[in-house]
């Protein structure tokens, strides 16, 4: 599928507008935040990922990943990718999504939720990205029939709030007998960690993209930034770390990028959750881009010095969020251990026919 | 500033994927017959002397070369799935491997006529071998200190010096190396060295084997005494070789060999963890697979670029520096990885490889050019130099 470049332009156009990060860093009061969400609905990207038919943008999974790397590159703090999700979730299951923020879920390897023979959905997501700031959530869950898809109100949850890494809600939500609004069976090639998997690739092409930035910002500082009467950027071993800083925001692209694609068309040539390749190009984005980040990030605040550690200036919204997107839907160390049980379980004879498919 | 990298995630044509299949089940007959052991890389010539012809045969050397020499002007990409799958599994390939990579190309863009004509079909044939004769005992890195020197003489030119370092020197029929003609300028350090096509066979060449910690042999130091090479050898231009090198590095630097030289002991890992992996075991296994996904991944998208014909310098020097590092650090990793495995007789045929490619991880950051000397073209390809 093409990439949409007319929605990514105005995207870009629309987060640089009403939530650039510098504005966003001095801003007195958060009334960015009802600007930016109107503006995302406003020119649909709330709906990238729902069907046409069911009154989406459907502008495909690449180009709808596509977004969110440019919201990493803005730090955007919004359930953007949340909701994306939740609609191309919703659409996927046949329903219809709701306007509004909607969180994601689960989110956590090992959160337990059910759905009872009644309808109703009890247990519990912990770590739920943005559920205090949402009016619902689409979660998939386990029920006495397989898997389903459902929205829930979460007037209705019980709401613990607490904060992730980059200070951005990331509560524990615990259901008990909710009705949903709409549920339906989970479409088929779906698998129990769908959302996990969805929400991974979702948050490797943020990563990504607050990591371009990193570097665009570091190399601007590092070509301003003046000691012992030099440009600090002359200096060998700044240039080596920029180097190596560079080395990690392309390789995080790259593979960001790549499960974006492969999401697209595999799921398109009509393949499953449970495709080897899939779970390859999905999983290894997460694990190396979570890898890169803790590198870029380090590399980067040394690079700035002093100035970069204070609340005032905009690398810690960058790097403090691409650290903390590393523990949503899957850790690196998680998916590096399924990705291994994967990799043994086909023998050691498959390994390179994977790779090489790619 | 300029920072924007970009890696469009290009798939390889069906096409391309159904080469790699006729390559594999080539490769696979060739090991069924005991022709080599992908796991330990062969050493007796005279098998690479044989595979090569074989290769040959099958039209997978200088595939991407104009007709008008034999070759067949296939894709970039074709190239790129005969070699991966070529180095993946360990095939005998030295005698093709430089002159298809960088020789062939140098000459198809800066050789004379003859030379083109003569040489070109030798290679795609299997049966010429190239060396590269760039380092000298003082000058590695800093290539522009080269001191080797090439005088003009009745008819072409004489060579005194020594090279150093230079692989399968020994085996090779040809070497393209770079001699000094001029003294640099004030202006230009780089001027006065001029890139020449030299006969290995010539009158005054010695070659003498240096043998590597790992056991290979396979490096040399070449010593000219008065050897001669005639006026159409010349390569390029005088005094000009430094304009020479840029595009080739590109290919030379994002391929697979620069992530693929220590494969071998992570698909033995694979086999030794059998379906028992623990969860300590299975998570190693699956960052190091994710690891190599994201770097070949990286070297595709390159791969794309040049086919496309553009110049990513730095993308290229970017997946060296990465795929070295990484393929270095992977035996130490999988050595952690195994920390708890009973030490049994499957263990112990692994520790045969493990050992193998602990002993060849320093090279692999010093050969054809140091982590510390992308990391600067990397730095310039960013507009910081
Ligand atoms: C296995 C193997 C095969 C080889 N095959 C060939 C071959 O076929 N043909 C050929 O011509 N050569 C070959 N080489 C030589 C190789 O190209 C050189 O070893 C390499 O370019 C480095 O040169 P050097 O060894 O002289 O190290 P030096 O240049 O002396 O470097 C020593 C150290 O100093 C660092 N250094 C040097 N300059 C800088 C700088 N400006 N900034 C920061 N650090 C710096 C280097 O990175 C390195 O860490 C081979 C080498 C190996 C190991």
């Amino acid at each position: 599928m093409q990439v949409d470049t007319i929605v990514l332009d105005s995207a870009e156009r629309l987060f640089q507008d009403v939530a650039d990060i510098q504005s966003v860093v001095s801003a007195k009061n958060t009334s960015w935040k009802e600007k930016l969400w109107s503006g995302i609905e406003e020119n649909g990207l709330n709906i990238a990922a729902v069907p046409e038919c069911l009154g989406g943008a459907e502008i495909g999974l690449q180009s709808a990943l596509g977004i969110l790397r440019i919201a990493g590159r803005m730090a955007l703090s919004a359930p953007l990718a949340e909701t994306i999700l939740a609609g191309w979730m919703l659409g996927a299951a046949g329903l219809t999504a709701p306007t509004g923020k909607i969180a994601f879920g689960p989110a956590r390897f090992g959160d337990g939720i059910f759905m009872k023979l009644d309808g109703t959905v009890s247990g519990r997501a912990s770590h739920l990205p943005f559920a205090s700031e949402c009016s619902h959530a689409v979660l998939l869950v386990q029920g006495h029939q397989g898997l389903s898809v459902v929205l829930v109100p979460l007037a209705d949850a019980q709401i613990t709030s607490r904060q992730s890494l980059a200070y951005e809600p990331l509560d524990h939500v615990t259901f008990k007998d909710v009705q949903p609004v709409a549920s339906a069976a989970a479409p088929a090639g779906f698998d129990k960690d769908t959302a996990l998997l969805m929400g991974a690739a979702a948050r490797s092409m943020q990563i990504a993209g607050a990591m371009e930035k990193i570097l665009a910002i570091t190399m601007d500082y590092a070509t301003q930034r003046k000691a012992f009467e030099r440009t600090i950027s002359k200096f060998q071993a700044v240039q080596h770390g920029i180097a190596q800083l560079a080395g990690e925001v392309a390789v995080s692209l790259s593979a960001a990028e790549s499960a974006a694609e492969a999401l697209d068309s595999l799921l398109g040539a009509g393949r499953g959750f449970d495709d080897p390749e899939l779970q390859l190009e999905v999983m290894s984005a997460k694990i190396r881009v979570s890898t890169a980040i803790r590198k870029g990030a380090a590399i980067a605040h040394q690079l700035h010095g002093a100035i970069g550690v204070t609340n005032e200036h905009i690398l810690h919204r960058l790097t403090l969020r691409g650290l903390a997107w590393r523990d949503d839907y899957g850790n690196e160390s998680q998916w590096s251990e399924k990705l291994g049980t994967l990799i043994c379980g086909r023998g050691a004879e498959a390994l390179w026919p994977l790779l090489s498919t790619r | 500033m300029t920072s924007t990298l970009e890696f469009q995630p290009l798939r390889l044509p069906e096409r391309v994927q159904q080469l790699r299949l006729e390559v594999r089940a080539f490769i696979q007959s060739e090991i069924d017959a005991g022709v080599f052991n992908p796991d330990d890389p062969e050493t007796d010539w005279e098998i690479h002397r044989q595979f090569a012809r074989k290769v040959a045969a099958r039209g997978w050397i200088g595939m991407t070369w104009p007709k008008q020499y034999g070759g067949q002007e296939r894709s970039f990409l074709d190239r790129y799935v005969v070699n991966e799958e070529m180095l993946v599994h360990n095939a005998p390939n030295t005698v093709y491997f430089t002159a298809d990579r960088q020789s062939g190309p140098t000459l198809i863009r800066y050789a004379s006529e003859r030379i083109k004509s003569e040489v070109l079909p030798k290679i795609i044939a299997g049966e010429a071998c190239f060396c590269i004769g760039m380092s000298e005992p003082d000058s590695g890195s800093d290539l522009f200190a080269a001191k080797c020197k090439a005088t003009r003489s009745e008819g072409g030119w004489r060579i005194n010096g020594t090279k150093i370092w230079t692989t399968n020197a020994h085996q090779s029929n040809y070497m393209i190396g770079i001699f000094r003609t001029s003294a640099p300028t004030t202006e230009n350090r780089r001027h006065g060295l001029t890139s020449f096509l030299v006969d290995m066979k010539a009158p005054g060449i010695t070659c003498n084997l240096i043998d590597q910690m790992s056991g290979i042999r396979d490096f040399n130091e070449v010593v000219f005494d008065d050897v001669f090479l005639p006026d159409d050898q010349l390569i390029g231009e005088v005094d000009g070789a430094w304009k020479q090198a840029t595009t080739e590095l590109a290919y030379e630097r994002s391929g697979p060999e620069r992530f693929l030289e220590t494969f071998a002991v992570l698909r033995n890992l694979v086999g030794l963890a059998g379906n028992s992996a623990d969860q300590r075991l299975g998570e190693a296994i699956g960052r190091l697979v994710a690891e190599l996904h994201s770097l070949r991944r990286m070297s595709v998208s390159v791969a794309g670029m040049l086919e496309a014909g553009r110049e990513p310098t730095a993308e290229a020097a970017i997946v060296k520096d990465l795929g070295t590092i990484w393929e270095q650090d992977l035996p130490q990793r999988v050595r952690d990885a195994i920390a708890f495995l009973p030490a049994d007789e499957a263990f112990d045929r692994f520790d045969e490889v493990l050992q193998f490619t602990t002993r060849i991880a320093p090279k692999l950051t010093i050969q054809g050019g140091t982590t510390e000397i992308l990391r600067g073209v990397i730095a310039r390809g960013l507009g910081l130099r």
